[in-house]
Order: C-alpha cells, then sequence, then structure tokens
C-alpha cells in the first residue's frame, strides 16, 4: 500500500564505468547527499556512488530518524543548524515527501547535573541562532502528556530541554530522494560493489579496486560510516574511530500516542511513533566493538526497564522487531570531514550515533570539499587536525547516546 | 460452527466472553480465533490502509489479519489467545489502540464509512489525541519476571521433531530444556488424523510427554515462544504464565524443531474472510472441533492441501471443488464477496474458461516456508530448495541442527526419524557418551508429492474505473452460479491491485510490480518500498510469496533475490516483559550510606548522584532549600557542621610500587609523600583534560588511600586496573575498592575539633596538622577540608557509621547535604569535577598549575597538555563572579557575554548561589564587567569578574576556633549491619520453599598472593588472579599484606528448596549441581549487583554484596519470594 507513497521511479541500475571524476564509497544516506550535492551545487556529475551492499542499508535504514540541531559548542550548532535549515527545505527541493515533521525534541534531565548541562545547551544554541527552550517538569508533561515525571519513579524527570524545529523524517524517503536526484543529473549509483583496496602511487589515490573491477578515480570521498576505519586501513590509513552496535526497536502500529521526540541521555532511551504507528526506539551502545550489525538483548531489557519509567503507559506495546547499526564514534564524540595524508582520498566519518540528522548538511559540506579541494568553512573545525591539535570538539554530553 | 463431537476443547465448560460486545461463548481449549468460528463470526477487522474487511487466516502466531484487542492488551492475534472466563475483546483496523476500551463497536469496517481515516501521530497536540496514563488503567498488573538457565540441549518446538529430538537427548542422560509455544505438546499431530503405530497421534505424543516428564534432567516448557536466537547459542523465550516469564537460555546444542508455516498463493481477492490458509482449516476442524465453513474450495499446490480437504470433509465441510494446479492447470483467479465484503464464492479459471463456485471457504495452500527465522537470527545461512520451492537452513553459524519441517523434512514418520538423529547427535556433541536407539513409529501417511511452483495467479486484466478498497460496501453479493466472469470478480476486483501478498500492511502484486518499475532489485528495497513483511508477523505468511513474485517480475529465481534479513524478536513481545521485574523502585540499583535510615527519617531531601541517594539538605519543619541551606551553611561556618561523605569512592593502592605507580598516573608526585600525610590531586584523561579528584593518603610505605568521587569511584578503579594491566604489569600494585568499607562523617567548622575529640578519644588533636592523617582503634581521621573550614574527616568502618552519625549530632554538629557543601565549596574556590568541568578543562585552566609536575618525565595527560591547542592562552579558566546584587542567584548554565545583546559567548556559569558563583571564561580578568544570558529569564544579568575564591583567601580559619569545651566523649560505637532494619521482612517471607537471613558482622579482609590464603582450615574465596577474600577470621601472620573489608559486604543466606529457583531470576551463571557444586563460589551478577555467590550446602547460599547495595538487594530477594 504504501508503495504509493514513492515516484514510479527512482534510479538505473547501471554497470560501473572504468574511471570517473570523484567516486564516493558508501551508498547511504551521507554518500547519496554528497553525490546529488555535488551534481547540483557544483555541476560535477561524472561521479560514481559504490554501495557494497543496497543503497542506504546500512545506517541509514536501521537509525530512529531524530532529526534536531541543539548541539553545545560553536562549530557543531553551525554544521547542524545548517543540516536543520536544509531539511526545512528538502521535500520540496528533492520533490519527494520526506515525511518531515517538526513536532519537537524533548532532551530530558533527571539529575541536577543534567539540569545545569541543559540549561547551558539551551542558552548557548539561542546565542547561536538554535531555537531551544528549558523547560521545568510540569512544562515537559505539558509538551508530552503521557511524559510519567513523578517524584516517586527511580529517575524523575527535573526539566527539559526543547527544540521545536526538532523531529523526526522518513529515513527511506531522504535516502531514495537524494538517490533520484544524483540519478537523475547523471550520478552512476552502483549497488553490489565493494571496495577492496585503493591504488596509490606518489602518495595520491588513483583508483580504487573493487569487486566489480578497477575503477580510476581523481577523488575518492569516503562515506561508509562504521566501516570507515576497515576502508581507511586498506589505505594505509589509521582513523581514530571505534565502531559499536547500536541497537533500535520498532513496535507494532497504534494510534497515535506520542505526539514528540522524547530522548532521555540518563537512561538511554529516545522515542517517536512514525507516521504510520510504530513506535521507534533507540537504546544506548553495545559497549564491545563489533562490525556486527546486531546487539546484545540485555541492552534491549534495560532500555525497556528505563522506557517504562518514563512511559509506563507502553507497558503493552509489543516489539515487533529489533536491529544494529554499527556507529563510528569518535575520541569527541564529533564527526571527521576532511582531507587525509593520502592526496585526493577524503573522510567524512564519526558520526557516531547522530549521522541521520546531519544527513543534508553533511552531504553539502563534504560536496563543497570534494569540489574544492579545501573544507568547507563549516567543516574546517572537524578536520583530522584536531586530534594532533587538541582542538576537540568534545560533544559527548549533547549526543543522544552515552558513549 | 462447532462440530458436535471431536478436537481437543471441553465441551462440558462454557466460556463467555464478548468480541465487540457481543456476549458470545467457548470452551477451554478453544483459543479466541475458534471460538469465534465456532461462533460464526467471519469479519474479525479491517486492515490496516485499505479498511478491507479481514477474517481469521491461520490457527498460529504467524496470523496477519485477526489482531484484536483483548482486554488492556492492545493488539493480539486471536489465534494465540486461549479462551478464559469473561474475556472482553474488540476489532481492530491495524492499529494497536492504548488507553481506554473500545466502544462496543469495536474498529471494525462500516459500510460507507471513508477508509484511511485513522490520523496521523504528531499532527494534533490536543490532549484527547494523546492517551493518558492511568485512563482505563487496570487494577492489577501482570507479573512479569526473568529467568536464566544453562542446558545441554535445547529443543525449540514440540511437533514430532522436537519431541523425538528431546527425548533421544534427555533418554541419554542430557540436560534437556524443550519449549513449545502451545498449551500442550504435540505441534501439527494435535490437528492431525494420522496414526501412529495405529493410534491416533496424540496418544503417541502423550506416551513421549510422560516419558520426558520422568527425566529428572529434562525440563518442557509448554506455552513458551523462543524469541530471539543469539550469538553463542543465547536463546530467549517468552513463557506465558499468568504474567510472562522471560527464559534466557545457554544452550552447548540447540536444536531447532520449529517446523513450517503454510503460504497463500497471490490472486485477486485472496484477502476476503472465508479464504484460509488450508491447514488453519484443518486445525480448526480437527482439534478445535469447528467447521471454518459449510461449502468449501480447496486451491492447493501441495499434497497437504488434499490432506486438509479429506480432514474436512470428514469433518462434515462440503468439498465443492479442489483446484490443483499440479493436476490441470486450473488455479483460483478470484473471489465472490456478499454483502459485507465476506467470501462468498470462487472463480476457478482453467483450461476450459472461469467458472464460479459457492463456497464460504476457501482453504489456501501455496506451498510450505520451513520456520527459519530462528535458524536465520543465528546467522544461519540459507539456500532456496527448488523441488520444495522454498528456502530452507544451508549451512549452520552455531551449535546448532535444524530438525523435521525447519530443514524441509515433511511427513511425520520422517521428522520423528530427524528428530531422534538430531537430539542423539546433539547429546553427543554435548558430551554425553550414552548412546541408545529409537524405533520411529508406524506412520499410514502417504508420500509427498512437490508442490507447484505458484506465487501469483497472473493478473488477466485491472479494472482502473473500479477503486480498490471498495469491496466492503459491494451490494448483494451475485449469484455465483449465473454469474459472468466479470462479474464474478465483483465491484472493486482490480487484479494484481487486489491480489494481496501482505494482508497486514495491504501489500498487493501490483505494488511490487510498482517497485521493480522504479528502479528497485533488492528484495530489502521492495520491502521498504511497500511496506511488505514489515508488520506485526514479520513476513511469516508474507514473506517468501514476496520473493518470489519478486523474482518473477525480475526474471530471476527466487533463491537469487534471496530473503530480508530476519530479526529477533521472532513473535512481538511486550516492552513489560522485556523490562520483568526490573520496574518502579527495582528498576535501577540504588546505593545507601549507613546512615540513609537516619537521614530519612529527619526528613532529609534526597538528590540523585549516579546509583547513590545523597542528603541534599535537612530542612527543619517549614524551612524553604534557600533557608535550610543558610542555617547549614552558617552552622559550619561559624559553629560546627556534620556531613555523611561515605559516598566518596575510596581505593587502597597497595604494593611495593605504589607510589611509583601513582606518579605515573597523577600529575603531582605522590611518592615522596610522607607516611600519614594527604596530598590533593587530579586525574587526567590521555588527553589532557580533568576527569576526576581526590586527596590521596599515605598509609604506610607501600599503602596509599586514594579517594574519589562519588560518580567516578568505579571507573577511577576500572583505569587504575587497566593501565596496570595494560602498560605496566611489571609494578608491584594492587587495587581493593574500600568504598562501602567506612562510613565517613566530615565534622566541620571552626568549633569541629571538640566534636571530633569527643567522637575520636584516641587521637591527640593537638598535634594533628592540616592534611595529615591519624590512625584510631575507631578508624582513621584525615584533617582535610572541603569548606575552608576547620574540618576533621572521620572514618570507622560502616558497622558503626550510624552511631557515628549520631554522636556527632548529639555533640552539636548540625547535619548538612550536598547542597551547603556545595556552597561551602564554591565560596572557598574549589571546583567539583563534573560542574566546573565537562571534559574540555585542564588543571591549568583550573588554575592548579601547581599541581602539574614539572619534574616528573611522564604521566598520563601530560603530553597532551603541550599540544597546541591545550597548551595555547585564551583559553577559558577558572574565575569567580559577583552579580551587582548580593542576593542574585544566577542561572547555572547561564552563557556569559560583554555586552547586553551580544552573541559571541565567553563562557559560562557554572555554579551559582546567593550573591557568588563561579564560572569557566576565557579572554577576562578580575573587574571585568560582563552579562550572564539566560533565556529562560529572558534577560541578562551584570557580574563582575573576580578571583574564585570568596572566602577567606589568606586560609586563617582553617584552624578554627581554639578548643574552649570538652564534650562527653563516645566509649564505643555500637555496630549496626547493613540489613539490620530488614530482619522482619526476611522472617515474614520464609514461608515458600526459600528462605532469606543476614549473616550480620562478618569480618573480612581481601588478600593479594599467589598461592590460596588459609587461616585455621578456613580457605580463602578466589576473587580473580591472585585476588583472595577471607571471610571470617584474620588473616595469618606473616602471610601476604591484606586489606580490612569488613564493612564493605553484607552477607545474606539464601536456602531452602526453592533457593535456586530465586537465584534463577536474576543471576546468569549455570547453577546446576554437578555444575556448581557445594563449596563452590564465584563473582557474579545478582539483580544486576555484584555479587560473591557461595554454595556451601546443596539448597544454601551465602549471597555477599556490596553493603551500599545490600538493601536493594533485599528488596530484589523479597520481591523474588513473593514471586515464587
Amino acid at each position: 500500500m504504501s508503495a504509493r507513497a514513492h515516484p514510479d521511479f527512482l534510479w538505473r541500475n547501471p554497470d560501473p564505468r572504468p574511471s570517473y571524476d570523484v567516486v564516493i564509497v558508501g551508498g547511504g544516506g551521507h554518500g547519496l547527499a554528497t553525490a546529488y550535492y555535488l551534481a547540483e551545487n557544483h555541476g560535477i556529475t561524472d561521479v560514481a556512488v559504490l554501495e557494497k551492499g543496497w543503497l542506504a542499508g546500512g545506517n541509514m535504514a536501521r537509525n530512529t530518524t531524530v532529526i534536531r540541531s541543539n548541539y553545545l559548542w560553536d562549530e557543531s550548532a553551525a554544521i547542524y543548524e545548517h543540516s536543520l535549515k536544509l531539511w526545512e527545505g528538502l521535500s520540496a527541493e528533492l520533490d519527494y515527501d520526506l515525511m518531515f515533521s517538526q513536532r519537537g525534541v524533548l532532551n530530558l534531565a533527571h539529575s541536577l547535573h543534567d539540569v545545569r548541562e541543559g540549561r547551558r545547551r539551551v542558552n548557548a544554541n539561542v546565542l547561536n541562532g538554535v531555537d531551544a527552550e528549558w523547560l521545568d517538569a510540569d512544562e515537559a508533561r505539558a509538551f508530552c502528556p503521557i511524559l510519567e515525571v513523578g517524584g516517586h519513579t527511580r529517575h524523575p524527570v527535573l526539566g527539559a530541554t526543547l527544540q521545536r524545529r526538532g523531529g523526526i523524517a522518513k529515513h527511506d524517503h531522504v535516502a531514495w530522494g537524494y538517490a533520484r536526484g544524483a540519478d537523475a543529473l547523471g550520478v552512476d549509483l552502483i549497488q553490489g560493489c565493494e571496495v577492496t583496496g585503493f591504488e596509490i602511487t606518489g602518495g595520491r589515490v588513483r583508483a580504487v579496486l573493487t569487486s566489480l573491477g578497477r575503477i580510476a578515480a581523481g577523488t575518492v570521498a569516503l562515506a561508509a560510516a562504521g566501516h570507515t576505519s576497515v576502508l581507511a586501513a586498506r589505505a594505509g590509513l589509521r582513523l581514530p574511530l571505534q565502531s559499536h552496535p547500536l541497537q533500535a526497536l520498532v513496535s507494532e502500529l497504534l494510534e497515535p500516542v506520542l505526539n514528540c521526540v522524547v530522548m532521555s541521555n540518563a537512561v538511554h532511551v529516545y522515542v517517536s511513533q512514525a507516521h504510520k504507528g510504530e513506535l521507534v526506539m533507540g537504546a544506548g551502545i553495545d559497549p564491545y566493538t563489533s562490525y556486527g550489525q546486531r546487539g546484545s538483548f540485555h541492552v534491549i531489557e534495560e532500555q525497556m526497564s528505563a522506557a517504562l519509567e518514563l512511559f509506563p503507559i507502553f507497558k503493552r506495546v509489543r516489539v515487533v522487531r529489533t536491529w544494529a547499526g554499527i556507529v563510528d564514534v569518535s575520541p569527541d564524540a564529533s564527526p571527521i570531514i576532511g582531507t587525509t595524508p593520502v592526496d585526493g582520498l577524503l573522510v567524512n566519518a564519526g558520526w557516531g550515533t547522530g549521522g541521520f540528522k546531519a544527513t543534508p548538511g553533511s552531504g553539502w559540506v563534504y560536496a563543497d570539499t570534494i569540489a574544492s579541494g579545501r573544507p568547507h568553512p563549516l567543516a574546517e573545525p572537524f578536520g583530522l587536525e584536531r586530534f594532533t591539535t587538541g582542538a576537540l570538539i568534545d560533544e559527548h554530553g549533547a549526543a543522544a547516546v552515552a558513549h | 460452527m462447532r462440530r458436535d463431537s471431536g478436537g481437543r476443547i471441553d465441551r462440558s465448560r462454557v466460556l463467555r466472553f464478548t468480541f465487540d460486545g457481543r456476549e458470545l461463548t467457548g470452551h477451554p481449549g478453544d483459543t479466541l480465533a475458534s471460538a469465534l468460528l465456532a461462533c460464526g463470526v467471519r469479519i474479525v477487522g479491517g486492515s490496516v490502509d485499505l479498511g478491507r474487511p479481514r477474517g481469521v487466516f491461520t490457527a498460529g502466531a504467524e496470523e496477519p489479519n485477526a489482531l484484536v484487542r483483548v482486554g488492556d492488551e492492545p493488539m493480539v492475534p486471536a489465534t494465540t489467545v486461549e479462551l478464559r472466563d469473561g474475556l472482553e475483546a474488540w476489532s481492530l483496523r491495524g492499529r494497536g489502540r492504548l488507553g481506554p476500551a473500545l466502544p462496543p463497536g469495536g474498529a471494525r469496517p462500516v459500510p460507507g464509512a471513508p477508509s484511511g481515516a485513522a490520523g496521523r501521530p504528531g499532527t494534533d497536540r490536543s490532549p484527547g489525541a494523546a492517551g493518558r496514563p492511568g485512563a482505563g488503567a487496570p487494577p492489577g498488573e501482570p507479573r512479569h519476571d526473568k529467568a536464566y538457565l544453562h542446558c545441554d540441549v535445547l529443543v525449540v518446538g514440540g511437533g514430532p521433531a522436537g519431541l523425538a529430538a528431546a527425548l533421544a537427548a534427555g533418554e541419554v542422560g542430557a540436560r534437556v530444556v524443550l519449549l513449545d509455544d502451545q498449551p500442550e505438546p504435540g505441534g501439527d499431530l494435535l490437528s492431525s488424523r494420522v496414526l501412529l503405530d495405529g493410534g491416533p497421534a496424540p496418544d503417541w505424543v502423550s506416551s513421549v510427554a510422560a516419558r520426558l516428564a520422568a527425566l529428572p534432567e529434562v525440563r518442557v516448557l509448554s506455552r513458551t515462544t523462543a524469541i530471539g536466537y543469539h550469538d553463542h547459542n543465547y536463546v530467549v523465550a517468552v513463557e506465558r504464565r499468568g504474567g510472562c516469564r522471560l527464559w534466557h537460555f545457554r544452550a552447548g546444542r540447540v536444536v531447532l524443531a520449529t517446523g513450517a508455516h503454510e503460504r497463500s498463493v497471490a490472486f485477486p481477492g485472496n484477502d476476503r474472510p472465508g479464504v484460509m490458509l488450508a491447514s488453519a482449516a484443518r486445525t480448526y476442524a480437527n482439534r478445535y472441533g469447528v467447521l471454518p465453513g459449510r461449502r468449501a474450495v480447496v486451491f492447493t499446490c501441495t499434497d497437504s492441501g488434499h490432506e486438509a480437504a479429506r480432514d474436512l470433509a470428514a469433518a462434515g465441510v462440503e468439498i465443492v471443488e479442489i483446484v490443483d494446479p499440479r493436476r490441470d492447470g486450473s488455479l483460483v483467479v478470484g473471489t465472490l464477496a456478499d454483502r459485507e465484503g465476506a467470501l462468498a464464492g470462487a472463480v476457478i479459471g482453467g483450461a476450459a474458461g472461469e467458472r464460479a463456485a459457492a463456497c464460504d471457504l476457501l482453504a489456501v495452500s501455496g506451498g510450505w516456508n520451513p520456520a527459519v527465522q530462528l535458524f536465520s537470527q543465528s546467522q544461519g545461512r540459507l539456500r532456496f530448495d527448488e523441488t520444495l520451492q522454498a528456502f530452507v537452513p544451508h549451512l549452520s553459524a552455531q551449535a546448532e541442527r535444524s530438525a523435521g519441517a525447519c530443514r524441509g523434512v515433511y511427513g511425520t514418520a520422517a521428522a520423528v526419524a530427524d528428530g531422534f538423529a538430531a537430539g542423539s547427535q546433539a547429546a553427543e556433541l554435548a558430551g554425553v557418551r550414552e548412546r541408545e536407539v529409537f524405533r520411529v513409529p508406524e506412520c499410514d501417511e502417504p508420500a509427498q508429492s512437490p508442490p507447484a511452483a505458484l506465487w501469483t495467479v497472473p493478473a488477466r486484466r485491472p479494472s482502473p474505473d473500479r477503486p480498490a478498497g471498495a469491496a466492503g460496501t459491494a451490494p448483494a453479493a451475485p449469484d455465483p452460479s449465473d454469474s459472468t466472469a466479470e462479474a464474478a470478480h465483483g465491484p472493486g476486483a482490480g487484479g494484481d491491485a487486489e491480489a494481496f501478498v501482505d494482508l497486514q500492511r495491504d501489500v498487493t502484486v501490483a505494488d511490487l510490480g510498482r517497485a521493480a518499475g522504479a528502479g528497485l532489485r533488492s528484495v530489502e528495497h521492495v520491502k521498504r518500498y511497500t511496506t511488505a513483511g514489515t508488520g506485526a508477523e514479520q513476513g511469516k505468511t508474507s514473506g517468501a510469496t514476496a520473493v518470489g513474485v519478486v523474482a518473477a517480475l525480475l526474471g530471476v529465481e527466487p533463491g537469487q533475490v534471496g530473503t530480508t534479513t530476519f530479526r529477533p524478536p521472532y513473535t512481538p513481545v511486550a516492552f513489560g516483559v522485556l523490562a520483568g521485574r526490573d520496574r518502579g523502585a527495582l528498576s535501577d540499583p540504588i546505593r545507601v550510606t549507613a546512615m540513609h535510615d537516619l537521614h530519612v527519617a529527619r526528613g532529609a531531601v534526597f538528590e540523585d548522584v549516579g546509583q547513590w541517594k545523597r542528603p541534599r539538605y535537612f530542612p527543619l519543619d517549614g524551612e524553604s532549600m534557600a533557608e535550610a541551606v543558610e542555617r547549614e551553611r552558617r552552622a559550619a561556618r561559624t559553629g560546627v557542621a556534620a556531613i555523611d561523605a561515605s559516598t566518596l569512592g575510596k581505593i587502597e593502592v597497595v604494593g611495593r610500587d605504589a607510589g611509583e605507580f601513582l606518579d605515573r598516573m597523577y600529575p603531582n608526585t605522590l611518592s615522596t609523600l610522607p607516611v600519614g600525610s594527604c596530598r590533593y590531586s587530579v586525574m587526567c584523561g590521555a588527553d589532557g583534560m580533568v576527569l576526576d579528584d581526590g586527596v590521596i593518603t599515605r598509609l604506610a610505605e607501600d599503602r596509599y588511600l586514594v579517594t574519589t568521587t562519588t560518580g567516578n569511584a568505579a571507573a577511577v578503579l576500572d583505569r587504575l586496573e587497566e593501565w596496570r594491566q595494560t602498560e605496566w604489569p611489571d609494578l608491584d600494585v594492587s587495587f581493593t575498592s574500600v568504598t562501602d568499607h567506612w562510613a565517613v562523617v566530615a565534622v566541620v567548622g571552626p568549633r569541629a575539633r571538640p566534636v571530633a575529640e569527643a567522637l575520636v578519644t584516641d587521637v591527640d588533636f593537638a598535634d594533628f596538622p592540616f592534611m595529615t592523617c591519624r590512625e584510631s582503634r575507631f578508624g582513621r581521621v584525615f584533617r582535610i577540608s572541603f569548606s575552608g573550614e576547620l574540618a576533621y574527616e572521620i572514618n570507622v568502618p560502616r558497622w558503626f557509621g550510624a552511631a557515628l552519625w549520631e554522636a556527632a549530632l548529639e555533640r552539636g554538629a548540625v547535619p548538612y547535604g550536598t547542597e551547603t557543601m556545595h556552597v561551602l565549596r564554591a565560596e572557598k574556590g574549589f571546583a567539583i569535577v563534573g560542574q566546573e568541568t565537562d571534559g574540555t578543562v585542564t588543571p591549568q585552566d583550573l588554575g592548579m598549575s601547581w599541581i602539574v609536575s614539572a619534574r616528573k618525565p611522564d604521566f598520563v595527560g601530560r603530553r597532551s597538555h603541550s599540544r597546541p591547542d591545550t597548551a595555547r592562552p585564551g583559553r577559558k579558566r577558572l574565575v569567580g563572579l559577583v552579580p551587582d546584587d548580593p542576593r542574585e542567584v544566577l542561572t547555572e548554565g547561564a552563557q556569559l557575554v560583554a555586552s547586553p545583546g551580544g552573541r559571541r559567548m565567553l563562557g559560562h556559569v557554572t555554579s551559582a548561589y546567593p550573591g557568588v558563583a563561579l564560572a569557566m571564561i576565557r579572554d577576562v580578568r578580575a573587574g571585568d564587567r560582563l552579562f550572564a544570558f539566560d533565556a529562560r529569564r529572558g534577560c541578562e544579568v551584570p557580574v563582575t569578574v573576580t578571583d574564585p575564591v570568596f572566602h577567606d583567601p589568606q586560609n586563617a580559619r582553617r584552624d578554627g576556633d581554639p578548643p574552649d569545651v570538652r564534650l562527653e566523649p563516645v566509649r564505643g560505637y555500637g555496630a549496626r549491619s547493613a540489613l539490620a532494619g530488614f530482619g522482619g521482612r526476611f522472617a515474614a517471607a520464609g514461608s515458600c520453599g526459600a528462605m532469606i537471613r543476614e549473616v550480620p558482622l562478618v569480618p573480612m579482609r581481601e588478600a593479594r598472593g599467589e598461592a590460596p590464603v588459609e587461616e585455621r582450615g578456613r580457605k580463602g574465596l578466589r576473587l580473580g588472579p591472585d585476588w583472595w577474600l577471607v571471610v571470617g577470621g584474620r588473616l595469618v601472620a606473616g602471610g601476604p599484606p591484606g586489606v580490612d573489608v569488613s564493612g564493605q559486604r553484607a552477607v545474606v543466606r539464601l536456602s531452602g528448596p526453592r533457593a535456586g529457583d530465586v537465584l534463577m531470576t536474576g543471576c546468569r551463571i549455570d547453577l546446576h549441581p554437578a555444575v556448581f557444586t557445594v563449596g563452590a563460589h564465584t563473582r557474579t551478577l545478582l539483580a544486576r549487583v555484584p555479587v560473591v555467590l557461595h554454595r556451601i550446602e546443596p539448597d544454601a547460599y551465602l549471597i555477599l554484596v556490596c553493603s551500599s547495595l545490600a538493601g536493594y538487594l533485599a528488596e530484589w530477594l523479597l520481591d523474588a519470594l513473593e514471586g515464587l
């Protein structure tokens, strides 16, 4: 039935050509957005997106679709707010109903420490031009009537930050919108094509070696999220990334019951109700490193325990599916965007648990970086150098998930 | 309609229930679905998008249509609900409903009502749009719990193959668990009329069940569904038993005997109520004694469809026709509907053209899909079997084997034989040496021939002028005897647009066609484009058909398309079941100090710090927080006050290289610290940022006591261990947590000394310099201060903490909490890690350059301090702020800007109290004017930058007032055990086969050394490599050095025949007496709390638990006993 929500045609299925100006490794949201903006903003259309599996089948297909820009530090606020502004015009831009719904995102505070940090973030957001409000517990309850804030719960809600412009979108629609747009502009989207190595001579990347053969490239742009470190190692680079499973789940369809996005860093819960009616929930990351897209069941059990403290009304709701994605976490919980020691090889990774919301902004600045050969101003603070200079952008506090 | 006889129901008893307000009846043994069918209810709900009427389609957990609300359960398959008296059920429109019950009419499609009316969440913020908690809340909630069990062989599925496997493994002595999701084992045999050894199949089932019941090492769990198969043969299952029990099995070998699901064929109108899987129709007739229709057409691609037809005929159903494309190529190409949209006839197409056959049951068998969900979850690989036209297990990834129909071995005798083989092999591979030969019973089933490869009936002619979804508004059903082919389809017939692949999500062949046309080649894309397989049944009835249709559309074989990924849970599971008992007070462990009950009695207001409950302030009658804090603060500044400081982390660092090790871990030098002296330090990460802080005291040449912040105690201990084990394994140093061993009362204020002298009578307070430590027969006293006032931190073993606290208060100390503590330290300019710091702050930023040794060659974080960004000028640093109005309290978290309206943030307020604040700011100096921006207040408060030390910058008050009184000295402290308050409740709870007692006040020491530590025949309990715990007694003189940890742990004795049943609900280890033998002990988790578990008798255990968590564990145990 929902097939009718999509266009009649999405993309071609071309065979790869022997050479491209730009090869993007990774056909997820960020890779597809990058390809689209390369073509749309910079007129660069001799581009291939190489995807090991199926388009947008990694974290793009696995995330909980929360969109917000209320990050603490100026550098983060700038890039995420740029992204949010793009979101606000994206359905029109891509001529695709992305089901972008600005229903508001609550971040709950359960301790005095959370309260201080929440207020600090709200004030920073407002001064950075990002909409943000601090709500006390009663106001949070008024905004989300099914939220249990009471003092008898183990970790009562003491307040919350609210970003009204935050919300959710439908992840597949977003990826497919970018893919369709890129394909229409001439970008080759090549699925089932795994990059197995890089041809590097004279310190410069010349080609990628793939399961479908050698493909020469002027620029190779990595956009492979949790598998970036594996790819980079094939180019001789060791990146400061750790890949962890991050689990999520959906319930069966329900009549409307939850009107906003609720996130609680302290007790590892974030939840929203998708358009069709299912509750979509995320957990804390699994503590071990792994590339297996599955997690430990006890993490789900603990998440449910925490969720029911906040939403006792959900106790009889049933989970129909759980899964995991692989999130690439950097030491400061901020992304890595820019050049690498290998000429022509660029990296965009480390978005950790929060990459979905950044999809438009990430693609935008990465395309610009690829096109111009120097970091986009919004990407500049996120270069690899910061791990040498120490100019870290520590967003552990603002990340949705406790690391 | 109910048959007069037959089936496994008890006709002597009548159960009353309602459906959409209608009063109906059934019998014990019925499911809600069978009872509805027996009562002639054909339409049980509406479809989610199109609003088409739908009826019962299956007889199992894979049901896509009959999802109903039952009582407070928002949405459950009627096919899995055991009928009970008084049950209330309502139909739904594909979406569950929380909160208030539905109106009597339910959500059944109403003729003429617009479809697609369900609102979208998030579009309406009126209170009515969102359910409210408590609305329609049930009187009593079911009690869910969890259990953990190890076994040699876990058999999933109690049909012929599973029963045989369990028997084969069990009779040779293996520890076997058999799971079956039905109320009684037997699987398909309960629905079958086959004869085994000449008798009814259920007789054979009973005989096997009886043999299993006689085996002590075999556990058969009925009503139990395996939902997840995780790595390392970890299988999670839900048992329905009043509430639900979430089982966690760790199995040596797993035998999957999960059977197979029948599938339908995608032909137009295949969703009408009355269209049912052939095996389901047979089950209703044979097992439930229900006629699912009076006149049936059977449309089958399989031999099993013919078997169903025979059974239906035997039950009294008129078989109008059997349509089998294998015989003559004939197909069912459409259906006829009655006025309500339910089935009135089938349109049969063949070589001779089309004709209609009136019927009220269309039993369909499109083939069988082995239930490979769990196999796939285990990471096993599938292959497509051309003969069976199905995906079957190919390569196992774990210690697992499939048996019977779930690997495509059909037929009862073959399944039993396969089960015997699988069970014998599993037992052998699990290490059981016995062998036994099992005889497969004689079975009268005919041999099976392969199914037809039919996924969809080719569309003949779409009718675009007739919108889909209007079937419910059909006028009178045409009389099939004279209907033309066109009329036969009835209004709304749309060819592929009415040929349903996924009934639950209203996905049709036409939808799949659109997906392929859009360029989609991956079945995962098709799933997302169409939503096929995303419903509660997760593709059990739809997945294979979707693959077959997509393969046909793409012109490839189904095996090339492959399946979508199977994920847990196998069947939906309620949030509340996953949470189990971890709700409310048990949702997260709570840690309390020895004085907690006294704080509660005094009316303290608590704050959560990590898992700890700490008093924030102690209001007297009618006092506000501000008033209470000011009173407490005044006492500390002008008189004497006391705070319970027990929660601070405490670690003894012992060994020849203890000083060297600490020099490497902390930025200042600790190896030069004289014995008996204290030094403040901060711990940095490798990035140079401050992670924690505390006071380090040298207790002896080779022994230090390190304190940490309350929240970081475990993290710091982990860090010490990690660096020692991974970087410096050569150093002789060990770490012992003594956080819970010591109760700490800080006596603070200019008049602190007389109180301290009275509390600790064997220490010379006249010779007790600042930053030193004194040993006492009561414990230890540290002269350190977090307030700037004279202060003594008195440590006594936890047993004596409550008495110490009361004695301090009796001698005039005013109790204060964390809020006043924060005010006192802020006035003194002391930073709090986690408040002034946020992971981006160096010691230098805090104004503590003095703490960073320039002489040491290295320490953790040193290199980072010289990185360009860390060493640059212009970093934020700690300053004080004074608002213009001395009564003003700035907002913690306010951002600081240079001028009103400014947007460039210079820093932020980290701590704020009346008239004073601390902040981290860049590029300012004392005297600068700034503005504190708080969006919530909507104003910018002018402030002046100052030095962060507001109070007594010369440290003149550190020594307090000269002592001028002598207070009544304490002669000794009475001991109170951690669970002293639980005695009565423990005694009252001991009548259910298990009992709990505290073993109070047991002396304990931790020791290090290679050899087992022993004293008077009492062997130390090994906690880890070279790590021993001696319970009771004292260390042998000359043995390895030890640390007194008598207060660190409380001891609980759990005993009785059901003690194991209690432990099983919260402890993950294998407690089988052959594995965890009498005398054995281990460190493990119980109720998510770290414990040492020691089996002292076959049915008695000692549980050693951290004292601060003992109360939590006691509550958990009492709750567990209640559930026995």
